[in-house]
C-alpha cells in the first residue's frame, strides 16, 4: 500500500483499523461490544465489553425470598426460562430436602426438554440468518410459537415463563396442553428433518461454517465450556448424565458429540440434541401415560410450608389462609447450609450456589452462567478470523446478553 | 474407579497436613478450607494428582461475612474432576483490610473473568492476575456493592422493615 501512497513527511502510517462492533449492532443479537483490531478483512485481536444489561440479580436475590428469586431466574437465558426456574426450584428443593414424585419430574422433563429445543432452534436458525439463509429461521419459528403455547397453557406466560413451584406445578397438566404436546411431538420431527436438509448438506453453508471459529477439547475445557459448545469439541460431558436429576437417569438419550469444535459441529450437535429431545419427551409421555391410580394425578409434592394451598381452601379455611399469606410474603426460615446445584441448561452447566444462613432470603446466591464463561474464549477463538466468521461465531456459541450479565 | 470424599480427604491431609481443615459433606459436596497463601499449592496438587484430577474449574466466587473479624471474604472454588465426577468445594478466606489472594489464571484459563467479576463485586486483589479490571459494572464506581454494607435499598426509608427478612436489619 505504501508503494503506491506517498505519504507527507514525518508522518506514520497506521497499518490497523479500529472497528467498533457493537454495543448495538443487529449481527450480534443482542448487547455486545467488541473492538476490534483488524487488518483489512482478518481480526488481529478483540477487546470484548460485557456488563451492558448487568441488573445485580445476585444483590437482588440477597433481599427476595425464595419464590421472588425464580422472576429472576427467568430472564437469565430467556430463550430457556423454564430450565432456569426449574433448576433453581431444584436447588431449594434440595436444601429443604424435598422429594419430588416420579410424575413431577417426568413433567419438569418434557418442560425442560421443550425449553431446550426452543432454545437450540433458535440459536440454530439465528447461524442460519447470519450464513445468509434466513428462511430456516421463519419457518422454524411457528414451532417455538407452539412450544410457547404449551408454556402458556401450564403456567400462563411464554417468555419469561416463571413456570412451577417448589415441589411441582402450579396445576396439573390441561387436556389442551396434552393435545398441543401431542400436536408438536407429531409434526415437529418432519420440520426439524426439513430445516437440517435446508443446512446440514448445504454447500454455502458448509463452506461459511466448516472451519469457522474451532477450539480444541484442551482448551475448551480449560476455558471452562460446558453445554453443546463443550459436547462439540469432543467431550461427552452432560449434566443430565453425570449429575442426573428430575430423574433423567430413567430416559434412555444419547449425547452427541462433535470432534472439531467449529461453527458446523456446534450447529450437528444441537441439531441431534433436538433430536435427543423429542425422544425423551416421547419416553417421558409414555411413562405418565402407563401410570395407574393416584400416581397418575399428583401433580407436586407435599410441601406445605412452600406449596401454595388451594384457592378454595384460601377463601374456606383459616389454616390455608395463614399458609397461603406466609407463603407470598416469604415468612418462613430456610434451613441453615450451602448448597450448589446445576442442571443442562441450553448452553451448558447453569450452576446455583446457594448459602443460607437460616433467614427468610438467601444470604449469597451465585448463578454459575454458561455463557459468561465461555464467552472470554471468543477473542481467542476468532484470532485471526474474518469478520464474517467472528459474527458466525457469535451466534453459534448461543451468546444471550441475559445470561451473560446476570 | 471414582474416588471418593474419604480418599480426597486423606490425600489432602497427607500432603498438606493440618493446613487443610474444616473438612465437612454438606448435601455430599467435600468441602475444606486452606490458608490463602496455600490456595495456589492446594489448587495445583489437586489439579496435578493422578487420582485426584480435578481440572475443571466449574465456578469461583466469593461470600461476605461482616462479624468474622480478620477472615471477612470467602474466596470458594467449585472443582470437578470429570472423568470420575466428583465435585469438591474449596474455600480460602482473606482480612477485608488486605484482600489479596493469588490468581488462579495460570491454572485455569476460565478463571479469568470469574476473578475479575469477584474484584468486581468484593473487591478481591487477585495478585498476578493479568487484566484485574471491573467486568459487569461501571469502571469509575468506586466500591464492590456485593459486599454486605451496601443495602439493597436506601437504609433512610422507614416504610420498610428489615426484620421482615429475619435479620433483624443489621445490614
Amino acid at each position: 500500500m505504501s508503494d503506491h501512497i506517498l505519504l507527507p513527511e514525518g508522518s506514520i502510517e497506521k497499518q490497523t483499523t479500529t472497528l467498533n462492533l457493537g454495543p448495538t449492532h443487529p449481527a450480534t443479537h443482542g448487547v455486545f461490544q467488541n473492538v476490534l483490531e483488524m487488518d483489512g478483512e482478518r481480526i488481529l485481536s478483540a477487546e470484548p465489553t460485557v456488563g451492558y444489561i448487568h441488573r445485580a440479580f445476585e444483590k437482588l436475590a440477597e433481599r427476595r425470598p425464595l419464590y421472588q428469586v425464580t422472576p429472576i431466574t427467568d430472564r437469565l437465558n430467556y430463550c430457556s426460562s423454564p430450565i432456569n426456574n426449574m433448576g433453581w426450584h431444584m436447588t431449594c428443593e434440595k436444601l429443604l430436602g424435598v422429594q419430588t414424585p416420579k410424575r413431577v419430574d417426568y413433567l419438569r422433563v418434557i418442560i425442560m426438554e421443550l425449553a431446550r429445543i426452543a432454545d437450540h432452534l433458535i440459536c440454530n436458525s439465528i447461524v442460519g440468518v447470519d450464513s445468509g439463509a434466513f428462511s430456516g429461521f421463519l419457518y422454524v419459528m411457528q414451532y417455538r410459537e407452539l412450544i410457547y403455547e404449551i408454556y402458556e397453557e401450564i403456567c400462563g406466560s411464554r417468555l419469561t415463563t416463571n413456570i412451577g413451584r417448589i415441589g411441582g406445578f402450579e396445576r396439573n397438566f390441561t387436556p389442551v396442553a396434552w393435545q398441543k404436546l401431542e400436536r408438536f411431538l407429531r409434526e415437529y420431527p418432519k420440520v426439524l428433518k426439513e430445516f437440517e436438509d435446508l443446512f446440514t448438506r448445504n454447500r454455502i453453508f458448509m463452506e461459511r461454517t466448516i472451519g469457522a471459529g474451532p477450539i480444541t477439547a484442551e482448551r475448551a475445557l480449560n476455558y471452562g465450556f460446558t453445554g453443546p459448545n463443550l459436547r462439540a469439541a469432543g467431550v461427552d460431558y452432560d449434566v443430565r448424565v453425570h449429575t442426573p436429576y428430575a430423574s433423567y437417569e430413567d430416559f434412555d438419550f444419547t449425547v452427541p458429540v462433535g470432534s472439531t469444535g467449529d461453527c458446523y459441529d456446534r450447529f450437528l450437535v444441537r441439531n441431534q440434541e433436538m433430536w435427543q429431545s423429542l425422544s425423551i419427551i416421547e419416553q417421558a409421555l409414555r411413562k405418565i401415560q402407563n401410570m395407574k391410580g393416584a400416581e397418575a394425578e399428583v401433580y407436586h409434592a407435599d410441601v406445605p410450608e412452600y406449596y401454595l394451598p388451594k384457592k378454595e381452601d384460601v377463601y374456606t379455611s383459616m389454616e390455608a389462609l395463614i399458609w397461603h399469606f406466609k407463603i407470598i410474603m416469604g415468612e418462613i426460615e430456610m434451613p441453615k447450609g450451602e448448597v450448589y446445584h446445576s442442571v443442562e441448561g441450553g448452553n451448558g452447566e447453569l450452576g446455583f450456589y446457594l448459602i443460607s444462613d437460616g433467614g427468610r432470603t438467601p444470604y449469597r446466591l451465585h448463578f454459575r452462567r454458561p455463557c459468561f464463561i465461555y464467552y472470554q474464549a471468543y477473542p481467542e477463538i476468532i484470532k485471526g478470523a474474518m469478520l464474517s466468521d467472528a459474527i458466525i461465531t457469535m451466534s453459534s456459541l448461543n451468546l444471550i446478553a441475559g445470561e451473560l450479565d446476570a | 474407579m471414582a474416588v471418593s470424599n474419604e480418599q480426597i480427604k486423606n490425600k489432602l491431609v497427607e500432603k498438606f497436613g493440618d493446613q487443610v481443615f474444616d473438612f465437612s459433606e454438606p448435601y455430599g459436596m467435600l468441602t475444606f478450607e486452606a490458608p490463602k497463601a496455600l490456595n495456589l499449592k492446594v489448587l495445583q496438587f489437586l489439579y496435578d494428582d493422578e487420582t485426584l484430577k480435578f481440572r475443571f474449574l466449574t465456578d469461583l466466587q466469593a461470600v461476605h461475612y461482616p462479624n468474622d473479624a480478620g477472615r471477612e471474604l470467602a474466596v470458594v472454588y467449585h472443582l470437578h474432576n470429570l472423568q470420575d465426577n466428583v465435585r469438591i468445594r474449596f474455600k480460602v478466606f482473606t482480612d477485608i483490610k488486605q484482600p489479596d489472594v493469588y490468581t488462579a489464571t495460570q491454572l485455569f484459563a476460565t478463571a479469568n473473568w470469574m476473578e475479575r467479576e469477584t474484584y468486581d463485586f468484593f473487591g478481591v486483589n487477585f495478585v498476578g492476575h493479568p487484566d484485574l479490571r471491573r467486568i459487569l459494572n461501571v469502571d469509575e464506581m468506586d466500591y464492590f456493592p456485593l459486599r454486605k454494607e451496601y443495602p439493597l435499598e436506601d437504609q433512610s426509608r422507614v416504610d420498610k422493615d428489615d426484620e421482615m427478612f429475619g435479620r433483624g436489619g443489621n445490614f
